[in-house]
Formats: structure tokens, C-alpha cells, sequence
């Protein structure tokens, strides 16, 4: 009985989402305030039912009811109990109720944290929530019930959960992931509620500030864990491959990097207001956007949920109503904000607004990517293909001009910068970042790569500049220790999302350009030297897990003679599935990764092997770097004054 | 000291990068030089396995990329150029089959757009400034203050 | 208050990309059908032994002149054996069937066409798959529709049942008669 429970319970649910995205919005309208506080009640009514269908989702999957469809399809009785709990969001269905989950979650966080917000606002806020929440809850409903039977006979044992999918990063990636996109909902919902009310006053700028910067932290967080678990998961050592579903993940990341950056200056300027409005639509619409990519059907990807094109279609709508729809609210009622405050060319709003005109563009560049095989396939012009050289190309020399201004704009003060005093810093700066990343890479390595040069330019450039931004801050204070103490956790936010840029380019440009791969033919016993490293293949085993078998080489890792990893790459073949995946083996410090992968056997008693070994330096300083990054972000929200303006606010 | 020890392990590491592979008796497969190895690299990057829901054939297992690998391994030690071999799995292929999109009237788009974005975006920057200068200025010209007039009483 | 064209302009360019969307869904484009290189094209010449006889070599020349299937086929291919009775069937309706058998074992493929019968006019043996790489074949079983000119028309990819050849590839076949 209890996924019919589930399934009663999100009806409920959706119910309640009807309930606020109607009653709150019309008191608005309307100017009840009775109506208008019935929105925190529905919002709680709402989450609460939603959170109780999703538990009953898991416990359907913890204790192995294969009675339910998507139970009986992505599990086993065999299976370890934390991937019985992750396959819960391993597939479609399941992942829209956690997302759904989410986008109540992050409703019921704005009744909680917001309490000071005008009853209006908070009211306009929670209602637009209700619409979105309520579009993607008849979507499950109607399309993708998670609670669909297969009754009378139930299968005995489900067909088990991809083994790609039985890992760590699994039950991790998507849930931050998740949170990112949909914690834009609410920047979203306050941008509309503007919209709405036509109240553009600075005070919902600072509202909705610690929200962007939350979702986008953790979206941060969840491209990271993506990529970190693409690395080790799919046995090839790569990170990155602008699969149309890691640009979905992508896009809007870039374009809530510009949102952070506009709303600072509509925060702090009150200017590029209906800009900040406009980011804010844009970036919740390229989370919708990803959605609608990944589970449509509509582009191939290694990540894509089985595709249905009548779920497609059902979500094209939801999306079309919501993007559109907020998108004609902005053309009606965007003029009415009024801009007042100037700024010169060098000034930090200018180059605040480079930054966004640059990752605007990143993101419409790689839009167009993702979609032009699509739009070409669709008017029947031909098959193509857009791909990893594409991206990087475009990416790389973008982001080459974006680091270059980043050194210098966050330097620069509001309005007008005279740069006369700055000209001994720069000289000196720019030309020691030039002359040290081509001498010092070169003088380590022996090798010369103009695109070590140009990156590490950038890299050591922008660092000098963070260290006088340090300079700057503490100029006036009484000692350098109180002048960092009285920054301000905002000041030091900016800081350490900054020197995450900083660190992960370091790493992406080591790591591009430094990396050896081989492949090898070895047998037990055999040995290998590869950039100094003595790698021996000590022994190939047969060893059984919980729902595979597996053949676990052990490669012993020499330098200078003296044992320094121990790697344990394996082939494993999941029975119920009958799938093989390749685990590599790595053995990692800050820098280097030993990466070992067996790729196939070469003999019939499986002893003999080719072998993928890989030396990847710096590697992981990309996942660092992205950690700093999202730290800052939630660093600088601890700020005073988002809790002091909430005060205010509600005197108001 | 412990970060202290991480940075001498990462400069030491870096300094034996150079010293590549030594012994190549093993290696699956071995090149004339190491820019064919690089090229050989580069070429399985760019091409995709017209099989695989969407992986380059360098990391795929399927017996297609295998074939793809061999051949493009086999043609670049024959002295093909690289555009020679993509040109070569292209007709064999079709366009989809290299991740580098092919200049052409559909793939134009590509650069063309996202360049059109970046000079409009600049435009507005400029003219936001300049705007912004001539505003710096107290002294409004007649034309000015009559627009400023009718905007007041827009507002109002 | 005045008209500002750009706060149209994201709706519009929203609006253009939505319509391909829909377009897309509603065409039903599916990302993961490749088509052939060679449709419209020539087949491509080659020199390959004759799968039974194997000092008999064969080359283009040797098969074109009426239109014909060409079969990509191999011991192998498990969907293979559940084309072949389908194959047995056109070729006993009078369709005149090339095979090419695609890096297989000689000895395994003439016991297969032993124990599940002949439909091929002639079979290409080509265990290094050359011939099919130049066909731009993906795997087995791949079938190539082919005229009189010895012009490739359709390439069908998998194996083909009844049903399939009735509803879609019989037409295609009779047009190039």
C-alpha cells in the first residue's frame, strides 16, 4: 500500500503547490494581505508532502519493493544498502522527485530565512515558486510516476542499477547538483516578484544576493563532484568532455557567475538593475534548459536518462510557459526600472560588466554548440558534430581575455579609477608573470608549451594582483593583521573565489599540457619506467564482490627504487546487468595523480594485459580550486548586512 | 611545514616530468616520433566513435573505434596530414564522425554569432561610459535639458 | 514610456530557439541515427577473396549490374542469425543478395551457410573488415541497398525483419528495379 501512499501524497502536494502558486499571487493582485500570508502555511503543506513521497520513494527502494516499476529497474536485492538509497535518484523518475523535493526544500527555506521580507515580496516570491513547483509536479504526475506498480506478479529480483552508477559520486553529484540548479528558482522567483510588484528598490537586490550565491556554491560544488567522478569512474582519466549534458550543468553556472558578479553591482551601485533581472530569469532558465536536454531525448549524451519524446514535449511546455512567460513579464515591465548613477570606463562597474558580457558569451557560445547538431539534424541539413576541440577553443581564448580584466578589475574602485599610481605595480607585475611562467615551468620541466606560458601568465598575474588587493585593503589600518580582520567576510569572499579561479587554472593548464599517457602490454611481474616512475604489475587476481566479479591487478609504484604507491586498477563485470566497467587506480597527492587502468586482457588465462597508465600533475588542483571557489561564495554570505538590511527592511 | 613539504614534492615532480617514457618495448603501440604521437593523440581526441552514444575514440572500446584508431594510426605513418585523414573518415563517416566541426555555411554560425554577441556587448559598454561622461558634464545643451523636462514629466 | 527593442530581444531569441525545440520533438530527430556516407554514392571498388573459393578474387566490377542487396554478416553477430531465415526468404522471393562476411573465421561461416542455408548470390570474404570500413559499416548486421549502376540508395542498419521489409525497405528495393 505505501507507494499508492506516495502517490496520494504527491498528489497533495501538488495540490498545495495549485494552492500557492494562485491564492498568494491573487492577493498581490488583488492587495489582500489576508491572502497574501496564507503562502507560508501552503509552502510548508506543500514541502511536507512532497518530502513524505519521497521517503516513501526510498524506503520502496531500502526494502527492495519490486512491485514498483522503477524499483524492479534500477535495483537488486544484492546491492549494497547506500546504493539502494542513491538508485532512488538513479534514474528519471525518481531524480524529478528529488528535484522536486528540492524546489519545495528551497520554498520552504525562503519562509524560514526571509521572515523580514515584506509581506508582499515574500508573498510574490513564494507564489512564483508555486507555479514552477507545480508545472514540474504535474509533470511526474502525468508523465514519469515514480510510483507506477507492476502488479499482480512482481518480479522477484530487480535488474540492477547501472554499475556506472553504484559509487560514491552518484550519491553525491546529482543532490548538490540538484540544489544548484533548482536553489536558482529563488533568485528566479525574487527577479519575477520584482517584476510583479514593481518594486526594484535596492532592498530585494540584497535579498536575493545570499540566495544566488548559495544555489551557485553549490552548483559549483556539483560540476566538481561531476567531473571528479568522471575521472575516476569512467577508467580514462578524463574530466572534462563538454558532453551536451556537462555544458546543461555549465551554462548555467556561467551565467549565475555573471548574475553574482551584476547583482554586486546593483547591491553596491544600484545600477545594471533590469540587467541583474534578466540573469536572474536567465540563469533558472538554463537549469530548466538542462532538464529539458538530458531527459528529452532530443541530443545523445553518456548521461542521458532513457528518453521518452512525449516527456519532451510535456516539459517544453512547462519550460515554455515559465522562460517565456517571465520573459514577456520582463519586455512589459522591465522599462519601468530606472538606472541613475554614472561610471567611467575604467571603474569596477565597467569591468564588472566586461565580466559579464564575457561569460554571457561563453554561455551562448557553448548554447549554440550543444545545439547547432540539433538545429542541423532538425532542418535536415546534415549529421554533425560539435565537440571537445570546438569548446576548447572558443573557452580558452575567452577565458584568456576574462582572467587578463580579472587582474585588473578587481583592483579598480567604483565609478573612476586614475591608474597613474597603479603604473610601477603593473609594469612590474605583468612582466614577472610573463618572464617566471616561462622560465619557471621550463626550468622544472625542460619543456616549452606556449600555453603554459600564456596560462601561467595569467595565473601569476592575477595572484600578484589578489596579494595587492590584500595590500590595498590593509593600506589604511593600523597593522596588516587588523586591516585583513576588518575586510569583512564580503571583502573575503570575492578573495577566496578568486584565488579558486586562480588555483583551478593552474591546474587545468598543468594538468592539459603536462600529462603523459601509455599504453602498455604487460604481464605479472613486468615492469615499465614512465617519467621516473618505475610502475610493476605485481599480480593479477580474481577477486568477487557483493553483485560483481572482478579481475584486480596490483601495480606497485617505484621511484628512485623505493616503493611509493600501491595502485589496485580493476575490470569488473556486474553480473545481473552483465555490464564490464573499468576502476581505475590512482594514487593522488596535490602534485601528481598515478593513474592506472586495465583496458583489456590479451591472453585466455587473463594474466597478460594492456594497461592505460597515466602521470596527471596537478590534477586535482581543478577540484580545489572549485571548493575555494564555492567557499567564497558561502563565505560572503555570513555578512552582517544581509541580516541587518532584513531588519530594516521589515521596519520599512 | 606540511604544505611546505607539498610544495617541494610538487616542484621535484614537476622537474622529473620532463624525463618521459623510457621504456617502450611494452607500448601497445609505438610511433616513428613523438609528433606523431602527439597527432596520433590529437586525431583520436577530435574523432567520435559513430557507434558510442557520445565518446572520442580514444576512449571508447567499441570494435569501431578500434578499426578508426588502427587506420588513423596506419595513415599518419604513411605521411597522410591530419585534415587528409578526418577528411578521409568523413567520407566514410559522414561530418559526424569528427568533433572539430568542418567550416561550411551551417558551422560558420558557430564563430560568427558568438563574435556578433561579444562586439554588440562591447558597443553597449562603450556607449554606457560615454553616456555616462558627457552626463559628468553639469552644463546640460538646450536639446538636453528639454529631454530631461519631458522625462520628468513622464515620471510624474 | 518608451519602446525599448531590447528587452524584446531575449524573449525573441528565446522564442526561435523554443520553435526548434518543438520543431525537433514534434519531427521526431533521433540524435543517434547516423546516416551512410555513401547514400547517393558509388560503391567503393575492392579486391577481396571469394568467402567459398579462395582462390577466387572478386572485385566491384564482379558484382554490380542489378539491383541487390549487400549484407554485412558475421558468425559472431547473434542478431545475424536472427536475420538470416528473413534473408533466406527474400532471396527465395528472387532478390539477389551480395554478403559480405565481416571479419569472421572462414571455416565457422561456410558451416553457417551449411546449417542455416544460402541466400547470398556470392559472399565477399573480408576477415579484416577493409572492405567494410570503406562501406562505413559500424557493426553487423548493416545492409546496403544497391542499383544496377552499382549506386548505393539506402543503408539499413540491423537486422531486418519481415516487418520492417514490408513496411519501409520493400518499397526502396522496388524503386531501384
Amino acid at each position: 500500500m505505501f507507494p499508492e501512499f506516495g502517490q496520494f501524497s504527491l498528489i497533495l502536494a501538488w495540490v498545495f503547490a495549485f494552492l500557492l502558486a494562485v491564492i498568494p499571487l491573487t492577493g498581490v493582485g488583488m492587495n489582500k494581505e489576508a491572502l497574501q500570508r496564507t503562502a507560508p502555511a501552503l509552502a510548508w503543506a506543500m514541502f511536507f508532502f512532497t518530502a513524505v513521497a519521497f521517503a516513501i520513494l526510498v524506503r520502496a527502494f531500502l526494502n527492495d519493493d519490486f512491485s514498483v516499476v522503477i524499483v524492479s529497474q534500477n535495483s537488486n536485492s544484492a546491492l549494497p544498502w547506500y546504493y539502494k538509497f542513491s538508485a532512488t535518484w538513479g534514474n528519471h523518475e525518481g531524480s524529478m522527485l528529488l528535484w522536486i523535493l528540492m524546489l519545495t526544500g528551497w520554498t520552504v527555506a525562503v519562509t524560514v530565512f526571509a521572515r523580514s521580507l515584506t509581506v508582499e515580496l515574500k508573498s510574490a516570491v513564494l507564489g512564483v515558486l508555486g507555479i514552477v513547483s507545480f508545472g514540474f509536479t504535474m509533470f511526474v504526475l502525468f508523465t514519469s510516476n515514480p510510483f507506477a506498480r507492476l502488479l499482480p506478479i512482481p518480479p522477484t529480483d530487480g535488474s540492477d542499477l547501472n554499475p556506472l552508477l553504484q559509487d560514491i559520486g552518484l550519491i553525491l553529484h546529482p543532490p548538490t547538483l540538484y540544489m544548484g540548479y533548482v536553489g536558482f528558482s529563488v533568485a528566479f522567483a525574487f527577479a519575477i516578484a520584482a517584476l510583479i510588484t514593481g518594486r526594484f528598490d535596492a532592498s530585494w537586490v540584497r535579498w536575493s544576493r545570499p540566495w544566488t550565491n548559495v544555489a551557485w556554491a553549490f552548483l559549483t560544488v556539483g560540476i566538481a563532484l561531476g567531473s571528479w567522478w568522471a575521472y575516476y569512474e569512467l577508467g580514462w582519466g578524463g574530466w572534462w568532455f563538454w558532453d551536451p549534458v556537462e555544458n546543461a550543468s555549465f551554462m548555467p553556472w556561467l551565467i549565475g557567475t555573471a548574475l553574482i558578479h551584476s547583482q554586486a553591482v546593483t547591491e553596491k551601485r544600484n545600477l545594471f538593475k533590469s540587467w541583474s533581472v534578466l540573469l536572474a530569469i536567465f540563469a533558472f532558465s538554463f537549469s530548466l534548459l538542462g532538464t529539458f536536454l538530458v531527459r528529452s531525448g532530443v541530443l545523445t549524451s553518456v548521461h542521458a536518462f532513457a528518453s521518452d519524446p512525449k516527456r519532451g514535449l510535456f516539459i517544453l511546455v512547462i519550460l515554455a510557459i515559465t522562460i517565456l512567460g517571465s520573459l514577456i513579464l520582463y519586455a512589459l515591465n522591465a522599462g519601468k526600472i530606472k538606472t541613475a548613477g554614472k561610471f567611467e570606463f575604467v571603474s569596477r562597474e565597467s569591468f564588472m560588466l566586461m565580466n559579464n558580457i564575457l561569460l554571457v558569451v561563453i554561455a551562448f557560445a557553448v548554447l549554440f554548440g550543444t545545439l547547432l547538431p540539433l538545429i542541423a539534424d532538425a532542418f535536415g541539413m546534415r549529421k554533425l558534430s560539435v565537440g571537445a576541440p570546438f569548446f576548447n577553443l572558443v573557452f580558452n581564448m575567452l577565458m584568456v581575455v576574462l582572467i587578463s580584466l580579472l587582474g585588473l578589475g578587481q583592483l579598480l574602485r567604483w565609478k573612476k579609477q586614475q591608474l597613474k599610481s597603479w603604473t610601477g605595480f603593473f609594469i612590474v607585475a605583468i612582466a614577472g608573470a610573463i618572464v617566471i611562467a616561462l622560465l619557471l615551468p621550463w626550468a622544472l620541466s625542460g619543456q616549452l608549451h606556449w600555453q603554459v606560458w600564456l596560462g601561467m601568465s595569467l595565473v601569476f598575474w592575477t595572484a600578484a594582483s589578489l596579494i595587492r588587493l590584500l595590500a590595498e585593503k590593509t593600506k589604511n589600518a593600523d597593522s596588516f593583521v587588523t586591516g585583513l580582520k576588518k575586510a569583512g567576510v564580503g571583502f573575503w569572499g570575492m578573495w577566496i573565489a578568486h584565488l579558486g579561479l586562480v588555483v583551478a587554472t593552474t591546474g587545468v593548464v598543468l594538468v592539459s599540457n603536462f600529462d603523459l599517457e601509455r599504453d602498455f602490454r604487460m604481464a605479472a611481474g613486468e615492469s615499465v619506467e614512465m617519467s621516473n616512475y618505475r610502475f610493476e604489475l605485481t599480480s593479477v587476481d580474481q577477486v568477487s564482490g557483493p553483485n560483481y566479479s572482478s579481475d584486480k591487478g596490483t601495480i606497485n609504484v617505484f621511484r628512485n627504487g623505493k616503493p611509493i604507491a600501491e595502485l589496485h586498477p580493476e575490470k569488473r563485470f556486474y553480473q545481473v546487468q552483465r555490464n564490464v566497467m573499468t576502476e581505475a587506480g590512482i594514487d593522488g597527492n596535490l602534485a601528481r595523480d598515478l593513474y592506472a587502468s586495465l583496458a583489456e586482457p590479451l591472453d585466455d588465462s587473463r594474466q597478460v594485459w594492456s594497461v592505460r597508465l597515466q602521470v596527471k600533475p596537478f590534477v586535482r588542483w581543478m577540484w580545489f580550486g572549485a571548493l575555494l571557489m564555492a567557499l567564497g561564495g558561502v563565505l560572503s554570505i555570513t555578512d552582517k548586512r544581509y541580516r541587518r538590511t532584513a531588519r530594516t527592511g521589515a521596519s520599512l | 611545514m606540511k604544505w611546505y613539504n607539498q610544495l617541494v614534492r610538487c616542484l621535484m615532480f614537476a622537474a622529473t616530468c620532463a624525463l618521459a617514457v623510457q621504456a617502450t618495448a611494452n607500448e601497445v603501440l609505438t610511433f616513428d616520433s613523438d609528433e606523431l604521437r602527439d597527432r596520433y593523440t590529437e586525431l583520436t581526441f577530435q574523432l567520435r566513435c559513430p557507434k558510442c552514444q557520445n565518446q572520442n575514440v580514444a576512449d571508447s572500446n567499441a570494435p569501431i573505434s578500434e578499426d578508426i584508431r588502427l587506420k588513423t594510426y596506419e595513415m599518419l605513418h604513411q605521411g597522410y596530414t591530419d585534415q587528409e585523414i578526418i577528411d578521409f573518415m568523413i567520407d566514410r563517416y559522414t561530418e559526424f564522425v569528427t568533433y572539430k566541426p568542418q567550416m561550411s555555411l551551417v558551422t560558420i554560425w558557430l564563430w560568427v554569432l558568438p563574435i556578433t554577441c561579444l562586439v554588440i556587448g562591447m558597443l553597449i559598454l562603450f556607449r554606457l561610459t560615454k553616456r555616462n561622461k558627457q552626463n559628468e558634464n553639469p552644463a546640460l545643451t538646450e536639446e538636453e535639458s528639454a529631454r530631461l523636462k519631458a522625462l520628468l514629466e513622464e515620471k510624474s | 514610456m518608451k519602446f525599448k527593442p531590447l528587452l524584446i530581444l531575449p524573449l525573441f531569441v528565446v522564442t526561435v530557439m523554443f520553435a526548434v525545440f518543438g520543431y525537433a520533438l514534434v519531427t521526431g530527430v533521433d540524435p543517434k541515427a547516423v546516416p551512410s556516407a555513401l547514400t547517393g554514392k558509388s560503391l567503393p571498388d575492392f579486391k577481396l577473396s571469394d568467402l567459398v573459393d579462395n582462390k577466387q578474387f572478386l572485385t566491384r566490377s564482379d558484382i554490380i549490374g542489378e539491383p541487390m542487396l549487400v549484407n554485412i554478416w558475421a558468425t559472431w553477430c547473434t542478431s545475424c542469425k536472427y536475420e538470416h531465415p528473413v534473408l533466406n526468404s527474400l532471396a527465395a522471393s528472387g532478390v539477389k543478395i551480395i554478403g559480405i562476411n565481416y571479419k569472421d573465421d572462414r571455416e565457422l561461416a561456410m558451416n553457417w551457410l551449411r546449417d542455416y542455408a544460402d541466400p547470398y548470390d556470392v559472399n565477399i570474404f573480408d576477415p579484416n573488415g577493409e572492405l567494410g570500413f570503406d562501406l562505413g559499416v559500424t557493426g553487423a548486421p548493416e545492409t546496403f541497398f544497391v542499383d544496377s549502376n552499382g549506386q548505393v540508395q539506402h543503408r539499413y542498419q540491423g537486422p531486418i525483419t519481415d516487418k520492417i521489409w514490408e513496411n519501409q525497405l520493400k518499397a526502396i528495393f522496388d524503386e531501384m528495379v
